[in-house]
């Protein structure tokens, strides 16, 4: 069933806390979804159907390719210094679409909502998410609500869709990737995961830290115009930026030198990461990406970043290798070198 | 950063590393035969890598990877332990997180948890006090583990709940003393080692007197040393002088951390709520000599080992090493871990046959993560 599963008007708005009602399909569910989610996402102007109904954009018409993803969402908490999971569900899927070269148009969300959530959160969260697609400029078009009983679920998991469109003529990928090509990040490394790790209180640290998380379409845009030959782009997510160089590394069957002293690391999260044996490197993000760019556009990717709100402390980390394939060497800032693997082991659960 | 980058300066660095190239040959290492030089701790193990500095020094110098890693050292048959514990009934079994994935005969504690078994990572022994308040209905059981440094917080946490009156806590003891197995490994006739770094956290608490017999009855020197790059390589540039000047002294390069005669109330803590072993199982290593602690039995009610009927004393065989794992012999030195045969194939830190691939501070796990080329050497 979907959020558009009505056209009558909605009759009041619900209060209180979800309850199974809310999930089973009657009355209670459609207050719920006209009350809380159509009134939020304020889902355009037609009457809303069990589908929505889309005009294909002129750069579609004009030779693009519709790009598609999905991701969910679990983080805890719900609510955490600079974002909320709605936030990182709009952004998130915008992020994966914008990495790709697309430029994203259309989200539909789906929630799974815990007995006993506070309606209230669930207002924060459907807001949050409109203030968020209207920030990246996409439209959450269609949803869908289910209720599970208490411990079937953790408060509320999240998981979006969302399809873009790629320009005719724009290609990029890991396996354009080629030696001598330089590495870029668009800033600071770590934030949103010593955010969401400081949030959750565990630690009994008190800090400043909050995540990074934004959409990266607006910034990709930017930087695929000042550097059209860009290879390859993607966001350093769970695993940080060490997963990601790997994965590229290992796509691409070249190799990548990175300098540990052009890292862009501030002192807040060094300290933290310090504090708490973590290395930087395998920090989440949510507003971060890399990309790969020919020598000879190194500074356009570099300048672009920069005048961009999300790319002020972008930095050249490094350069692609020959290899061996998939080897991702870190020259320390010490003098020494070493190997930036896979992380193995506890990747920190429920961070995004 | 304030006081860290202090430690990690290159151009400093650059003088230590000359120093150390002029040492080397005066105190006695040639290509052929390097000198050993034995970092007892973990955590300089993983700062070794971390910085290269294997890669670094002269190749007439050689690191052998200590015993200082208690995940490591632990046997499977205390993991089988804890997993018992943590099967029974109305059982919450918290654990230090890097202690999840060590293997047992059966299965990990990570395993344990996915089969539906209550473990819980904590940060601290505390916190495991405070889920007990939390839940007067179960039975909270704290994995203690690790060297002098962990011993005094466990120990307090015991005299807290037993202060407390918190009878559904109790403590799985497995702590472990440094200077035993090292007088082991020395007395081992197969070692060849030319000299230590001390580790720096246990000597913060136990001091540096411990230490003497290594200098007195084994006559090589011991450099007790930080966890920074400097403090390593400037630990080894007072061993090396030692060595040049035929000295075998135990001396303190951590000197703003590490109180020759270390905490004392740590040390009264310790005293209070532990008695020596008379012996304990070292993965690797064997039975070692009163190289464990257990809890005192005034304060039997906070030992697991008497409530859950486990353990020493228990009846139970000792677990066996998988066949072919050689962890013993990379902690005694004799090999480096690509020489093991089920290195970087069967035992890699996804899945890991033996415990020196576990925890980031184990050899093997060292070697694997940041070993450079030498991961191809080993394939």
């Amino acid at each position: 069933m979907t959020m558009a599963a009505s056209i009558v008007p909605a009759r009041r708005k619900p209060k209180g806390k979800v309850t199974l009602a809310h999930g089973g399909g009657g009355k209670a569910m459609r207050d719920l979804v006209e009350g809380v989610f159509v009134e939020a996402f304020g889902m355009g102007e037609a009457p809303l159907e069990d589908q929505a109904r889309l005009v294909p954009p002129e750069a579609l018409l004009s030779g693009g390719r519709l790009a598609m993803t999905t991701d969910g969402f679990v983080v805890d908490p719900l609510f955490f210094p600079g974002g909320d999971i709605g936030k990182l569900a709009v952004w998130g899927t915008v992020n994966d679409l914008a990495v790709g070269g697309a430029i994203p148009h259309w989200l539909s969300v789906s929630m799974i909502i815990e007995e006993g959530l506070d309606i209230e959160v669930l207002e924060r969260v459907a807001d949050s998410m409109r203030e968020a697609a209207d920030l990246a400029g996409v439209r959450i078009v269609t949803g869908d609500t289910k209720v599970v009983a208490r411990g079937g679920a953790d408060k509320l998991f999240v998981t979006t869709a969302g399809v873009g469109v790629i320009p005719a003529g724009r290609d990029l990928g890991a396996h354009l990737v080629q030696p001598g090509d330089v590495a870029l990040v668009n800033g600071y490394l770590g934030r949103h995961g010593a955010a969401i790790l400081a949030a959750r209180g565990e630690m009994m640290l008190e800090t400043a830290i909050e995540s990074d998380c934004a959409p990266l379409n607006g910034l990709m845009e930017a930087v695929l115009s000042a550097a059209p030959r860009t290879r390859c782009a993607r966001d350093a997510t769970r695993g940080g930026l060490a997963s990601l160089l790997n994965e590229v590394a290992a796509a691409s069957g070249t190799g990548f030198a990175i300098e540990e002293a052009r890292l862009p690391l501030e002192a807040e999260i060094r300290g933290f990461c310090e504090v708490l044996g973590f290395d930087p490197l395998y920090l989440a993000n949510e507003g971060r990406l890399a990309v790969f760019v020919p020598p000879d556009q190194a500074d356009a990717a570099l300048a672009a970043m920069r005048d961009h709100d999300h790319g002020r402390e972008a930095a050249v980390i490094g350069q692609v290798t020959k290899g061996p394939a998939g080897r991702v060497v870190m020259n320390t800032a010490f003098g020494g070198s070493r190997i930036v693997d896979m992380l193995v082991g506890d990747q920190l659960p429920r961070i995004c | 950063m304030k006081y860290i980058d202090e430690f990690r300066d290159p151009a400093l660095a650059k003088n230590l590393f000359r120093r150390i190239e002029s040492l080397v040959g005066p105190a006695g290492g040639t290509k052929e035969k390097p000198l050993q030089i034995m970092e007892i701790c973990g955590g300089h193990t993983h700062a070794i890598f971390r910085y290269g500095l294997d890669k670094l020094v002269p190749a007439a110098l050689e690191f052998v990877h200590g015993p200082g890693c208690p995940v490591c050292v632990l046997p499977m048959s205390r993991v089988d332990d804890c997993i018992e514990i943590a099967e029974r009934e109305n059982v919450i079994f918290c654990t230090f997180g890097d202690a999840m994935r060590v293997p047992g005969t059966r299965k990990s504690l990570m395993q344990a948890k996915a089969e539906g078994c209550d473990i819980r990572m904590v940060y601290s022994p505390l916190d495991a006090l405070e889920l007990a308040r939390r839940n007067p209905d179960r039975d909270v059981v704290f994995f203690g583990l690790g060297f002098e440094t962990t011993m005094p917080a466990t120990a307090v946490t015991i005299r807290k709940a037993a202060a407390d009156g918190q009878t559904n806590f109790s403590v799985f003891c497995n702590h472990i003393l440094v200077p035993p197995p090292l007088r082991a490994l020395l007395s081992d006739p197969q070692m060849r080692l030319d000299g230590f770094v001390g580790p720096g956290h246990v000597s913060m608490i136990i001091g540096t007197e411990p230490y003497r017999f290594i200098a007195e009855e084994f006559g090589k020197p011991l450099v007790v040393a930080g966890f920074e790059p400097l403090d390593l390589l400037q630990a080894i540039v007072m061993v090396l002088q030692q060595l040049a000047e035929g000295r075998a002294e135990i001396e303190n390069q951590y000197a703003r951390v590490v109180p020759a005669n270390g905490n004392p109330h740590a040390m009264a803590a310790i005293e209070a709520v532990y008695e020596p072993r008379s012996s304990f199982d070292w993965r690797g290593l064997g039975e070692i000599d009163r190289s464990g602690v257990k809890i005192r039995p005034d304060y039997a009610a906070y030992d697991a080992e008497v409530k859950f009927c486990v353990g020493y004393g228990a009846g139970k065989a000792a677990g066996r090493e998988p066949e072919g794992c050689r962890c013993g012999d990379v902690v005694k030195g004799l090999i480096k871990p690509p020489a093991c045969p089920k290195f970087g194939g069967e035992c890699v830190p996804e899945r890991p046959l033996g415990a020196l691939m576990v925890s980031s501070e184990g050899a093997c796990a060292a070697y694997y993560q940041y070993g450079g080329t030498r991961r191809e050497e080993a394939a």
